[in-house]
Parts: C-alpha cells; sequence; structure tokens
C-alpha cells in the first residue's frame, strides 16, 4: 500500500510564480486516489496517476490534496484503501480505479457512504443501469460505447461476417454483445479464450478456416500484444479491428510492426485537433518524457472534472456540487464532451489507425465511427 | 471441424508441447539433482526474456539476444544459487516454497523498478518471420517450427549430456546417492551451482525464445511456472523423458480442449450455452488431466516415489 | 514451552487492546486492519492443522477460504434480489443471518475439503503440493467462467450480515465476532492437539509406519484433519467476504494459498499462535512496508527470505526457542 501524500501545492510555486493564479472562489477537496500501480497492471494505473495530477496542478488550485494507494489489482485491498479513505483519512472523493471487478467491489459502497467517485477506467455495465448512483460519475466510457461505435462502422464497410473473440470473463463478454448489439452482418464464429492465455495458434487456426471477412477482437494488455505478434506472423490476412485498450500507447511500443494497419475505436487520440488535447499532448510529453496514453488522457480529463466542479460548488454541499459535476464544464482533451443521465459520457467515438510516425508506432484518427455516442443502460437508471 | 484444421490445431497442441518443454526442463533438472521446489523458475523465464529484448532493441541483432537470455538468466541462477538456494536443499519443500516465493517478489519487483512498468518489444527475427507451407496445403508459421527445432534439440542435448558427459554421470551419481558422491571426491556444491545455473539458462533461454511472439512484461513468467509444474508433475518431477512427454501431453490436452470442447457440447446443448459450458471447460481441462493422473499415478508417468 | 505460553498470552492481550485502542482514538480503520488480520489467522490455523500437525503441505487452502467466501456472497446476494436459490424440497430465499451462513460455509469447504483430499492424499510430498493446487486453479477457472455469481466481477453485498442482538456494520462489534471465533478455534485447537487424534495425527508425520503398525488407519486419519482443516478456512473465507462485504475469483487463486501458507510459516509451523502472529505480522509489513516505496513487494521479499534462512521455526521459533509446545 502506497501512502504517499502528494499535495499538489508542493510543486505549484513555479507555476505560481509565472503568473498563473487560481481562481478566487476554488474551494478545496481531499481525494483518494485507489489505483494499480505494482505488478503485471501498473502501467495503466500509473498513467491514470501521472494525467490526473498533471490536471491538479496545471489548475493553480492549492487545497486539492491527493492520498494515492496502490491496489496491487486485487479487489479485496482496493476494498480495505477505500474503507481507509473513507473512514480515516475523511476523504471526499475517490477515485484511479484501473478494473471493472475491483471498480464493482468498491463503487457500491463508497457512493452508498455519500462519497463521490469519478471513474477514470472501467465502465461495467452493472453500474451504469440498475446499479447506477447519483454520485458515480464516469468520464472514461461504458463498457460498450467502443465496441457499439465499431459495429456501426462494420455495418459502413459492408463487412459480411466477423470473427469474434475475447477472453471468457464479464468484461470480454460485455465487449462482445456491445458489438452485437449494433452489428447488423453475419456472425462466422465466436471464440472465448481463458483469461490471460498466451498462446493464441490454435485461434488463429480457426481464424483462418473460417469464412469472416474480418476478426473483432478485445483481448487486453499483455493477451493483446501475444496475439497481435502471433497474427502478424501467421500469414493469415484477415483485417482485424478492436477498442483501443489492445492498441494503447503503452502497448503498441511492445507490439510493434505487427500492428500497422489495425484500425481501432476510441474516444481520445494523441492526435485529436483540439486546443485542450494539443496542450495536454505536449505538456504531458514535457513533464513525464514519455507519449500519452489512452489512460494518462482520462487520468487528466477526470482531474479537470473536478478541478471544474470544484470552481463552481463547495465539496461539502453535495447537491450543489453534484450539479456542477453534471455541468461538466471542462475542456475535455477528447473534444466535445457532457454527461448523459446515467452519469456516462457522451462523446464521439473515433476509428483510429496504427501508423508509424518515424520510428514511432503510434495511432492516427482516420473517421468518426459513432457521434455523440451514448450508451443504452440510460432507461434502466433510476437515481 | 475440416480433417485439415484438426491436423493443424494437433500440430498446435505439439508445438505447444514443445513450448511447455522448454520452459519445464530447467525445472525439472533442478528438482531432480537437487531435490528443489524452485518457484522462481518463472523470474528466471522473465529475466531472460527482459535480457533478449534489452539487448535486441540495442544491437538490432536476435542472436545477441538469445545469447544474453542464456548469459544473463545463467548468472542470475548462479547468483542466487550461492547466496540463497544452496541452504535450502536440506530443508523441507516448505522452506523452499516460502524462500522461492519471496525471490519471485523481488525479482518481479526489481524488474519492474529496472525496466519500468512497460511491455517490452521483442519480434522474431526476420529470417523467421512469416510462415511456410506445409505438405497437405497447412500454412504454418515459421518461427513456430523453429521452437519445435530448437525445443526437439533441447531435449537431445539434455538426454546427451546427462547420458555421456561427465557432468551427467555426476548429477545421475548425485540423484541417487547425494553423501556418497561427495566421498568419491565430487565437488558437490560446485556440481549443484553449475546444475542450477544451467537450469536458469533453460529457463531464461525459454524465456526469450517464446518472448518473441508474446508479451515482454513484469509478472509474464508466473503463468507459465503453473504450467510448467503441471507438466513435470504428469510426466514424473526430475524426469527429463517425463517432462517432454507431459508438455506434448498436456499441449495436446489444452489445445484441443479448447477447440473441440465447444464444438462438443454444441451437438445436444444449444449454441451460446455449449460456447460457455465448453470454454470454461477448456480452461480447467489441464487441470483436470493432472489431477485425475495423479489419482491413479500418484507419481506422475515417469517418477518414482 | 513456558515462554511459549506467555508469548501466546502477550498476543492475544493485544488482540483484545489495540483495537480497543483503536476504538477510544476514533480510528475506526485500524480496527478494520485488526478485523482483516484475526480472520486471515483463522484461515491460517485452519492451514495449521493440516500442515503443522499432519504434515500435509496444500497448496491449495485457498479453495476452502473461496467456497467459504462464496457460501456468504450467493447466500446474502439472493436474499438481497428476493429470487430464491431453490423451491424444492422447501422455498430458500438465501439469508443474511451469520450464523446460518457460517454453518453453510463449514458444511460446504468440509464437503470440498473431504472430495479434494481424498483423492489428493492418495499422493505425498511434491505430487500432494501440485494436486492441491491444481484443484485450486480448477476453482479459480471455474468461477471466473461460470456467469451465474459475476465472473471475474464477483458478487457484491452492499450491507453487512446480521447477527442478533449486535450491529455488525460497527466496525468493533464486528471485530469481536472475529475475534471470537478466533478464539473458540484456537482453544479447541489446544484441544484437538492433546487429543488421541491429535497424537495420532502428529506421530503419522513423524512416522508413518509406525502408527500403521499400532493398527490406526493413516488415510482416514488424515483425510479427517484435512477436512476440519478445509472447514476452519472455509469459515474464514466466509467472514473475509463479509469483512470486505463483496466476494471474488480472486479469493480462489494460488497466491491466496501461498499468502495464507506465508502466513503459517512466518509465524511458525505448528504452533498453536504460528498463524496468528504470522498473519498478523503480515499485516503489519504490508501497511508499513507499503509507505516506503512503490516497490515494496522487494522489501517484503527479503524479510520473507530472512526468516526461512535465519529464523527456523518462524517467529514463535526465534523467541520462544525449537521445541513445539503442544507435541
Amino acid at each position: 500500500m502506497i501512502v504517499k501524500k502528494l499535495i499538489a501545492a508542493a510543486s505549484l510555486a513555479a507555476l505560481s510564480a509565472a503568473g498563473l493564479s487560481a481562481p478566487a472562489m476554488a474551494g478545496g477537496a481531499k481525494v483518494g486516489m485507489i489505483t494499480t500501480l505494482s505488478g503485471g497492471g501498473a502501467a495503466l494505473g500509473i498513467d491514470v496517476r501521472d494525467g490526473f495530477m498533471m490536471a491538479i496542478e496545471q489548475s493553480g488550485n492549492k487545497d486539492i490534496e491527493v492520498i494515492v494507494e496502490d491496489s496491487q489489482r486485487k479487489p479485496d485491498v482496493a476494498v480495505q484503501l477505500a474503507d481507509k479513505m473513507v473512514q480515516s483519512d475523511k476523504v471526499d472523493v475517490l477515485t484511479g480505479i484501473i478494473w471493472s471487478n475491483i471498480a464493482m467491489a468498491v463503487v457500491p459502497a463508497v457512493t452508498a457512504q455519500g462519497k463521490f467517485y469519478i471513474s477514470p477506467n472501467a465502465g461495467p455495465s452493472g453500474l451504469a443501469g440498475k446499479g447506477c448512483h447519483k454520485n458515480y460519475f464516469n468520464v472514461s466510457w461504458q463498457n460498450d460505447d467502443f465496441n457499439e461505435a465499431a459495429g456501426n462502422y462494420a455495418n459502413d464497410e459492408g463487412i459480411g461476417k466477423v470473427f469474434l473473440l475475447a477472453p471468457n470473463y464479464p468484461a470480454g463478454k460485455d465487449m462482445i454483445a456491445g458489438f452485437k448489439r449494433t452489428y447488423k452482418g453475419e456472425i462466422s464464429e465466436e471464440v472465448y479464450t481463458k483469461l490471460g492465455q498466451t498462446d493464441y495458434a490454435a485461434e488463429i487456426a480457426q481464424i483462418r478456416a473460417s469464412d469472416a471477412d474480418l476478426v473483432y477482437f478485445f483481448l487486453p494488455g499483455g493477451m493483446g500484444i501475444s496475439f497481435m505478434k502471433q497474427y502478424a506472423g501467421s500469414g493469415v490476412d484477415k483485417p482485424v479491428m478492436g477498442p483501443a485498450f489492445s492498441f494503447d500507447q503503452g502497448i503498441l511500443g511492445a507490439i510493434g510492426d505487427a500492428a500497422l494497419g489495425v484500425k481501432n475505436t476510441s474516444h481520445w487520440s494523441k492526435d485529436l485537433d483540439n486546443a485542450a488535447n494539443k496542450a495536454f499532448v505536449k505538456d504531458f510529453q514535457d513533464k513525464y518524457g514519455r507519449l500519452p496514453s489512452l489512460y494518462a488522457a482520462q487520468g487528466f480529463d477526470a482531474g479537470l472534472l473536478l478541478v471544474s466542479a470544484l470552481e463552481k460548488a463547495d465539496i461539502k454541499d453535495a447537491d450543489a456540487f453534484r450539479a456542477a459535476l453534471e455541468e461538466a464544464d471542462f475542456d475535455s482533451v477528447r473534444g466535445k464532451f457532457k454527461f448523459s443521465p446515467n452519469h456516462h459520457p457522451v462523446h464521439d467515438i473515433y476509428m483510429r489507425e496504427v501508423v508509424k510516425e518515424g520510428d514511432v508506432v503510434t495511432n492516427r484518427v482516420i473517421g468518426v465511427a459513432s457521434k455523440d455516442h451514448t450508451n443504452i443502460y440510460n432507461a434502466e437508471c433510476k437515481m | 471441424m475440416s480433417l485439415l484444421l484438426f491436423i493443424e490445431q494437433v500440430l498446435n497442441g505439439l508445438q505447444f508441447g514443445v513450448m511447455l518443454f522448454l520452459m519445464a526442463a530447467g525445472l525439472t533438472l533442478i528438482f531432480g539433482v537437487m531435490g528443489l521446489i524452485n518457484l522462481a523458475h518463472g523470474s528466471l523465464y522473465m529475466i531472460g526474456a527482459f535480457a533478449a529484448a534489452a539487448v535486441s532493441a540495442a544491437t538490432g541483432s536476435f542472436l545477441l539476444g538469445l545469447a544474453a537470455s542464456l548469459a544473463a538468466a545463467a548468472a542470475a541462477g548462479a547468483l542466487i544459487e550461492v547466496v540463497v538456494i544452496r541452504r535450502l536443499y536440506d530443508k523441507d519443500h516448505l522452506d523452499q516454497v516460502l524462500a522461492t516465493f519471496a525471490l519471485i517478489l523481488i525479482f518481479s519487483e526489481g524488474t519492474r523498478w529496472v525496466f519500468g512498468s512497460f511491455p517490452l518489444y521483442l519480434d522474431v527475427p526476420s529470417y523467421l518471420a512469416g510462415s511456410v507451407t506445409l505438405p497437405g496445403g497447412i500454412e504454418y508459421p515459421l518461427y513456430r517450427l523453429a521452437i519445435i527445432a530448437i525445443g526437439l534439440l533441447v531435449a537431445a542435448g539434455l538426454f546427451a549430456l546427462i547420458a555421456w558427459t561427465r557432468i551427467g554421470i555426476q548429477i545421475r551419481a548425485g540423484e541417487s546417492d547425494r553423501e556418497m558422491i561427495a566421498v568419491l571426491g565430487v565437488n558437490i556444491s560446485a556440481l549443484y551451482t553449475i546444475v542450477f545455473a544451467l537450469g536458469a539458462a533453460l529457463a531464461g533461454f525459454a524465456g526469450a525464445l517464446i518472448g518473441a511472439i508474446q508479451s515482454v512484461q513484469v509478472g509474464m513468467g508466473e503463468p507459465v511456472l503453473i504450467l510448467a509444474f503441471v507438466v513435470i508433475v504428469i510426466g514424473g518431477i526430475g524426469s527429463i523423458k517425463g517432462a517432454l512427454v507431459g508438455a506434448i501431453l498436456v499441449g495436446l490436452t489444452d489445445t484441443l480442449g479448447r477447440t473441440l470442447l465447444p464444438v462438443a457440447f454444441d451437438t445436444f446443448m444449444t449454441a451460446s450455452a455449449a460456447n460457455a459450458v465448453g470454454s470454461a471447460l477448456a480452461s480447467m481441462s489441464i487441470y483436470i488431466l493432472m489431477a485425475v493422473l495423479l489419482v491413479f499415478k500418484p507419481t506422475g508417468l515417469f517418477g518414482s516415489a | 514451552m513456558q515462554r511459549e505460553t506467555l508469548i501466546n498470552i502477550i498476543v492475544l492481550a493485544l488482540l483484545v487492546l489495540f483495537p480497543l485502542w483503536a476504538w477510544q482514538a476514533d480510528e475506526p480503520f485500524m480496527i478494520t486492519l485488526a478485523t482483516r488480520a484475526v480472520i486471515l489467522a483463522l484461515a491460517g490455523v485452519g492451514l495449521n492443522l493440516a500442515l503443522g500437525l499432519g504434515g500435509m503441505v496444500s497448496f491449495g487452502h485457498a479453495v476452502f477460504f473461496g467456497v467459504g467466501g462464496y457460501a456468504m456472497g450467493i447466500l446474502a446476494s439472493h436474499a438481497q434480489s428476493y429470487e430464491p436459490i431453490f423451491e424444492w424440497p422447501f422455498l430458500f430465499e438465501g439469508s443474511k443471518f451469520m450464523p446460518l451462513i457460517w454453518l453453510v460455509a463449514i458444511l460446504s469447504s468440509g464437503l470440498a475439503a473431504l472430495a479434494i483430499g481424498a483423492l489428493s492424499l492418495r499422493t505425498s510430498g511434491v505430487y500432494f503440493i501440485m494436486i492441491t493446487l491444481a484443484f485450486g486453479q480448477m476453482f479459480f477457472y471455474f468461477t471466473i467462467s461460470w456467469p451465474a455469481y459475476g465472473g471475474e466481477d464477483g458478487l457484491s453485498v452492499y450491507v453487512r450480515n446480521g447477527f442478533p442482538g449486535l450491529n455488525t456494520l460497527d466496525p468493533i462489534q464486528f471485530y469481536g465476532i472475529c475475534l471470537a471465533i478466533l478464539a473458540i478455534v484456537l482453544f479447541a485447537m489446544s484441544r484437538l492437539a492433546r487429543s488421541s487424534f491429535g497424537l495420532a495425527l502428529s506421530a503419522a508425520r513423524q512416522n508413518e509406519e509406525r502408527v500403521q503398525a499400532v493398527g490406526i488407519g493413516v488415510f482416514r486419519l488424515r483425510l479427517m484433519a484435512f477436512t476440519i482443516s478445509g472447514a476452519i478456512t472455509g469459515l474464514a473465507g466466509a467472514l473475509f467476504a463479509d469483512l470486505n462485504r463483496f466476494v471474488s475469483p480472486v479469493m480462489f487463486s494460488w497466491q491466496t494459498s501461498g499468502e495464507i501458507m506465508i502466513f503459517v510459516i512466518l509465524g511458525g509451523v505448528g504452533r498453536l499462535y504460528g498463524p496468528v502472529i504470522g498473519a498478523v505480522l503480515f499485516i503489519v509489513l504490508e501497511h508499513e512496508l507499503g509507505g516506503l516505496s512503490e516497490y515494496w513487494h522487494i522489501y517484503l521479499g527479503a524479510l520473507l527470505l530472512g526468516v526461512v534462512l535465519f529464523a527456523r521455526g518462524g517467529l514463535i521459533g526465534v523467541l520462544a526457542g525449537r521445541e513445539v509446545a503442544h507435541d
């Protein structure tokens, strides 16, 4: 457990000296961030943390205190940390969780105790429909978003048959269900693999033998790296497509050229043409010496959302603060952003293509897959 | 499923088995000679992969990367043998499990500290990229064929080492009577360091070879560790032959399980239910195989009590 | 032996006094942390019966921990949603009543231990370690891919289950329940170790042939010990689930088995209070080391190594000398 008290004020002297002063009325807040900083999934948590901290620092609001702790990707540890932050540290807002299963374990208990939760990643359907809560704000995406948009895109492209591939666990099934909801063509085969599987020779052989025109897959983290490398070496030439998670900046470096040309759906890309994003990409590179990832962008947006609401309302006044969050009055790095009735994003989902810029493998936006996309769970949500 | 696809899947199963053998060979060698349960085997696998990724990124040569993986893993192996492992030989399995579990923690976070949290890039060399057409029209990745060849070479090399070389004779003597070969003037502690370093080098080599088509990241060794244990337990711990047979058995069971089970259930269930049950059962298949085998052969296929 | 008894008394006193202090000082999280330690200690006490007394190195006790946890999760989630678990032979809508949940947890994990033990005890040594691990992995993958109770997402229970006369949501009261259970189980364990059953089990660990020669069936002896051991760990699993108000397949993972084993070894294998001291120490380390660095696992690893290499018999072994008190 990392008890690192990162008080934003400490690193702000330089900024204020340069003449950036905080808006007079912005109030403070105590923020608890539970994220994954050790073990295999640490890269995602580190990006969310770094993006979030950068937003807080740039705001100039010296009264935001952030307590960062490591969930070790274990739900029971995360639950303990949430208890600690609520009971001992008396935080006002929690954020930071990366994984759906940890969010499902922590968020209901936290919001039930009257705290706010801002999700910088993971949007399980369990928290969007019947399980929604007035204090739960998802600033990243609902699990289905990228997949429904990809389904639309496949329709537009006239794809006749797809091969679907995902790990056999709830998020995997959610993603595939999201794609099937909008996709109108035929499904050639639907294969669910063991979570954490590293060898995909058998699945690639099935893909080769199938009559599919396109492979749509969701394999996050190391699974995606393994699949893409093996697929590229197999000689199968069916195009592949998937949600952005397997083609994130942190992962593309490890896949390399094998990913070139692959299309993936995302709400953000580093080449999105808006002022907020340009500044963010540049500042992040200057500060941390690496290209920002999807997760860093989401962490940054989560920070911006919090800062914007603090400028409008006192966090101790829960109703006013909630109303301020609902307004989402900040310049999201993804461009247009607002909340749907169940506090999930309404945003454009872009289609990206993996390209090479010099030596760096990265993404480029090639079009919009779904405009003003929102999720289908709004109807089930009663706040 | 067509016959051709079935044959290809059998080939995939064999290939996966050979990969598993590469992972498991060092583990079973170390157990056979020193009687040590080494949970840190997966960490040595990871070290090999990271060394290969770092060196081939710096030099552009995959072969140098492979050499680095052997050297780094052997060096790490020799180091932990001298500092930690040799104090564990006369302790019970429980202490060995705990101590080598502690080594996993140190190696995993140490690697993250040195290389950061992001996965590294390691790709197959251009001369092994792409696929070839086998007789019968099966298109198969060249690199996987190379893995099969290397795995079989490693197996042959290990058999030869143990059967014909001086060190092999000492290893066999050590397996059957530890005190006696010490009395005969063999420097047993040097022998153990060499065997451990050899086992570690094999793990590192496997990490580099397989890392090229998988993900080189912290934690990559842990699933491998479990699989390697399944393999050597099925084969009978300490037996190289057992490891080879066990690996191929596990490779075939896993591959055919995940391709055939959903199809098999499809014949008497709805498609989605068949898919759910089939995939769930497939992910458990190798553990079921291991448990059933041990119930009937409590010391594995080629193990001695 | 005298010194070990003294240590045990001190530990028990600390387990009573520390949370009372935390309660006074209004540090509810400290109580939660202590509750976690006590529950994990209970899981370790279960394993210690198989491992310490019986010499069965089980690398699969996460199965029983998880079965106990899911017993709670399934009963409570059905009670929460009013969907009956079964309607025949009588309508049963789940339960939020702790004693009933504990009973179900004990029975189901005991049954799992009986089945797994009956198969696994045909093997010995490393093969036993690995076959128990294999059963753990089977349960792990099964729960991940089995959609009915949440799969990998696990199951959330929004309100802690009830115990007559107590407010279980109050941390100190829930702690009291857990500590009382631990104390009762410890007492039962000390009696069991001195009983003819315990003595025979211990003797079978040291010399199987001799015990067999006296006419005692070693297999049945061990199977019974393994079943009780699993049932205790299962009870701990149910409490752990109630502490977090959440269960997930992580409870079945091999890392969980490893952690329970660490508690036992850290404190001292075969010592009555070994798992208690081990679990408390582990929680303290996790809490304190975590503050030092992002890479705190390195320190934890180094410490564990130190215990294995230099502290034979675990912490109690260091403090109280080599002989095992209840042998």
